[in-house]
């Protein structure tokens, strides 16, 4: 196992896996019906119950059966998924669609979340490399290998690699 | 009924305003030592009782709201508007929680409660629990000033008094909105001691981090509280709305979810402090993010800020809130700046690859999240404010947001215990990854082998690929835990001769908090393993004649008869459905649609029979007019009850966390009543 981590190939493999993983996640759904489904997870009900449409429930929703039938419509007219869901804000308005666009100030609602998560850990990490940092220009590095031999011990003895 | 009620509230809230200005003059006096007319103790035991009786006062509003519904006063406007006389005793009791202001008694009736018990333990620390009580005092004053006089619950009915009542939402009408409700306003009002006893100990400036074993009882039943009532509140959406699922993102639930991730992170950078004197200011920072999260929920749930399908109706209540969380953050910066020098910390994080770091990224993954959530529930706002027009922030945006990140945090339950405080070395890191990344590429096979063909259905759709990436970290957290158990189950198992599950026993014993955490920590991965199996739901619509039959995964329906009942409460119509599997008859299913009569709205009862396996989940969606025959919508929902298990798991972990540990002399009598010990002398893991 020791020489597995060690082994450089194993590591490259790792690297062509996670790829092979990447360019399959871009592959984007073929199926009719996985595709209808999917747009119809990505637009409202508009009729007010706050339901995804493919999801509204009532009994006797006048919108919802309305909706679906126009989107299979769209579907069978060969428009694509962006032109579909732009031919819903067009008729619905920009509620109808049931998460934010990539366009204009919409943007801002995705890349925040983001940018927000990237800025704090690169953040924490920074903070943390000049705490330890400043920790070792004070004191004796603390993974001498008689540290090491003893939190081995300890671990050993208590069953634990630290506290809870 | 109506005096007493309100005459009641009008006495609670000048207790309460009595324990705040006689507690904040006494607690002044002590800690100037200015003299005065009456000892500064006395009164603040004056303050402190009166906050005990104003717990009476509000128990007997409560009281009396509960006794007129009962009753059928209907003189009063919130019981005619919330009950009926033929609403089943156990919902007329739930109608004290079913509108704006009976929500807001029974908030008022929970602080008072927590305040009560809060008071009556005061001698485990007298000042702390006087600076605690008076804080606590200050939020009672607020909230019982709006229930005498924004949101009164016993107003009473201008005009004639009708023979009846509206009755309850019959969403409401189930059995989980009995506990729901109360379970998820004891975990909101419950962060209010936590923020107490923190605000407290940084005016007083506390000495040492001993007020956090005081209040880490509080906060962990407060946080299980909280985490008990929003999975009710899933329960209920997925047992009640019939749409097969029980998380929509919506902003009221947003609003429960957003507390609990910042009341989680304080629950474990909490120890950080406790352990290292490290992150002061961040736990405050946490604990009062957490009260004021709690105030933006209510805010965001009753002041019709965010569209929500079950938020309160819109009041006037909102300026209220939005005034009171403008002083509370007031209060908390003056408090952070004037005691900043108090918050120092004892020590300082040493290496990237440690205990605390881990702790330190858990912190930030939840903060995210908790930002993720905040963002999406107000963006909405922002966006009408900026452009001029709303747009629509659902689970969409949340699944592809959230779910990473939720991930991280999942990777990191699992990567933390394995992590040594401190620091650490490469080649301990690399001993103990070893068996969780074997578990990790072990359930990646397993997936490939028996999950949907072809293999790139697992990358085409994103659910998919984040439900392979779910159990493939979930295998690897779950064997990393596991690990711990049994690991230090085998030391005691070899010091004492007993077997490993006995030895496992002894260690969890030992230290209740670290395994009884880990146990949590399980649960999380039981619960994310049922999350995940979202990915693969199916279902279909089907109009059943007499003897039609559909199909659903590997269970065949058939239509053995449909027919309607009614009662003093509602109208039903009903389909039994004889359910098959493999040719044999397995079981019978009946989903219900109800219409009830006092306020003419439908209901969805939905039948669902529960395996390990998955939910087969039944919704009568109607009738057609024209043939008069119903239309069933079957749902296959895969390892749902995994969902409910998993929670389960974190209740009793919780309980198991506030076990106090068996002392290391208790332990080793246990120890020598077995065995005598003559190996080396055991060293006890840090608590």
């Amino acid at each position: 196992m020791k020489a597995m981590f060690q082994n450089r190939k194993w590591i490259k493999g790792v690297q062509a896996a996670v790829l092979a993983v990447a360019v399959c996640f871009s592959i984007g759904a073929t199926d009719s019906s996985a595709r209808y489904d999917k747009l119809n997870h990505q637009l409202m009900c508009s009729c007010g119950c706050g339901q995804v449409l493919g999801e509204c429930n009532h009994v006797g929703c006048p919108d919802s059966p309305v909706q679906l039938a126009e989107l299979k419509t769209a579907m069978n007219t060969g428009m694509d998924d962006k032109q579909i869901l732009s031919s819903f804000a067009a008729k619905y308005g920009a509620t109808v669609l049931a998460a934010p666009t990539t366009t204009g100030f919409n943007l801002v609602a995705w890349i925040a979340p983001f940018a927000v998560f990237l800025a704090a850990l690169l953040g924490t990490i920074l903070l943390i490399r000049h705490w330890s940092i400043g920790r070792k220009q004070e004191t004796e590095p603390a993974n001498t290998p008689e540290m090491d031999a003893l939190r081995d011990r300890i671990r050993r003895e208590t069953g634990s690699e630290g506290s809870f | 009924m109506a005096t007493f009620g309100s005459l009641s509230l009008l006495i609670g809230l000048a207790l309460a305003a009595y324990n705040l200005f006689a507690g904040a003059v006494a607690l002044r006096l002590i800690a100037t030592g200015q003299p005065a007319p009456i000892a500064p103790e006395r009164l603040a035991d004056t303050a402190r009782r009166a906050g005990i009786a104003a717990f009476v006062a509000v128990t007997a509003a409560a009281f009396a709201l509960v006794y007129s519904v009962f009753t059928n006063d209907f003189s009063i406007t919130y019981i005619m508007e919330h009950s009926n006389r033929a609403l089943p005793g156990a919902y007329k009791f739930a109608a004290l929680w079913s509108g704006q202001e009976g929500s807001l008694l029974l908030w008022c009736w929970l602080l008072a409660t927590y305040g009560f018990v809060l008071r009556l333990r005061h001698k485990t620390d007298v000042k702390l629990y006087a600076y605690a009580g008076t804080i606590l005092a200050g939020i009672q004053v607020f909230f019982l000033a709006v229930v005498n006089f924004a949101a009164p619950p016993f107003a009473l009915l201008r005009g004639a008094i009708p023979a009846d009542g509206n009755g309850l939402n019959p969403l409401l009408q189930y059995p989980e909105m009995v506990i729901h409700p109360p379970m998820l306003y004891l975990g909101y009002v419950g962060f209010s001691v936590p923020f107490a006893f923190g605000l407290g100990a940084l005016m007083m400036r506390y000495p040492g981090e001993k007020w956090i074993k005081i209040t880490r009882v509080w906060t962990l039943v407060t946080w299980v509280f909280l985490t008990g009532g929003i999975f009710l509140g899933m329960h209920w959406a997925y047992a009640v709305l019939g749409w097969g699922g029980y998380w929509g993102w919506d902003p009221v639930e947003n609003a429960s979810f957003m507390p609990w991730l910042t009341g989680t992170a304080f629950l474990h950078s909490v120890m950080m402090q406790e352990k290292k004197g490290m992150m002061k200011s961040w736990n405050v920072w946490l604990i009062f993010s957490t009260f004021l999260l709690t105030l933006l929920g209510t805010l965001l749930t009753r002041a019709g800020l965010v569209s929500s399908v079950h938020a309160f109706a819109q009041s006037s209540i909102g300026t209220w809130f939005m005034v009171f969380m403008g002083i509370v953050l007031a209060v908390c910066i003056f408090t952070f700046i004037l005691q900043r020098d108090h918050l120092r910390s004892d020590h300082q994080i040493e290496s990237l690859v440690s205990r605390e770091s881990s702790f330190l990224f858990n912190n930030l993954v939840l903060l995210t999240a908790c930002f993720v959530i905040l963002w999406g529930t107000l963006f909405p706002i922002l966006s009408e404010y900026v452009q001029g027009s709303k747009v629509t922030v659902g689970a969409p945006f949340y699944n592809r947001v959230a779910v990473p990140i939720g991930l991280f945090l999942l990777f990191l339950t699992g990567i933390g215990p394995l992590l040594p405080w401190r620091a650490t070395s490469l080649k301990a890191v690399k001993r103990n990854f070893i068996v969780p990344s074997i578990a990790l590429w072990a359930m990646v096979a397993v997936c490939f082998i028996f999950g949907p063909r072809p293999l790139s259905t697992w990358f085409s759709d994103a659910g998919y690929f984040y439900s392979l990436v779910s159990f493939a970290l979930a295998a690897s957290v779950f064997t990393a835990i596991t690990s711990e158990f049994f690991r230090g189950g085998a030391v005691i198992a070899k010091q004492t001769g007993k077997n490993l599950l006995v030895s496992i026993y002894l260690l969890t014993r030992r230290n209740t908090r670290r395994y009884g955490g880990y146990i949590i920590h399980i649960g999380v991965v039981i619960v994310v393993v049922g999350l995940a199996g979202a990915a693969f739901n199916k279902n279909t619509e089907k109009e059943l004649a007499l003897h039609d039959t559909m199909s659903v995964g590997p269970y065949t329906l058939e239509c053995v008869g449909f027919t309607q009942d009614s009662n003093a409460n509602y109208n039903s119509d009903y389909a039994l459905l004889d359910v098959s599997r493999d040719g044999k008859k397995q079981f019978q299913m009946a989903p219900e649609k109800r219409v009830y009569l006092a306020s003419q709205q439908p209901q969805t009862m939905v039948a669902v029979h529960s395996v390990l396996s998955w939910d087969l989940y039944v919704v009568y969606e109607g009738t057609n007019p024209d043939t008069g025959q119903p239309i069933i919508k079957a749902f296959l929902n895969p390892l749902v009850s995994w969902i409910w298990a998993g929670v389960v798991l974190i209740v009793l972990g919780t309980f198991f966390a506030l076990v106090p540990s068996l002392t290391p002399a208790a332990a080793s009598l246990k120890v020598s009543a077995a065995r005598p010990v003559h190996a080396e002398p055991v060293l006890k893991g840090g608590d």
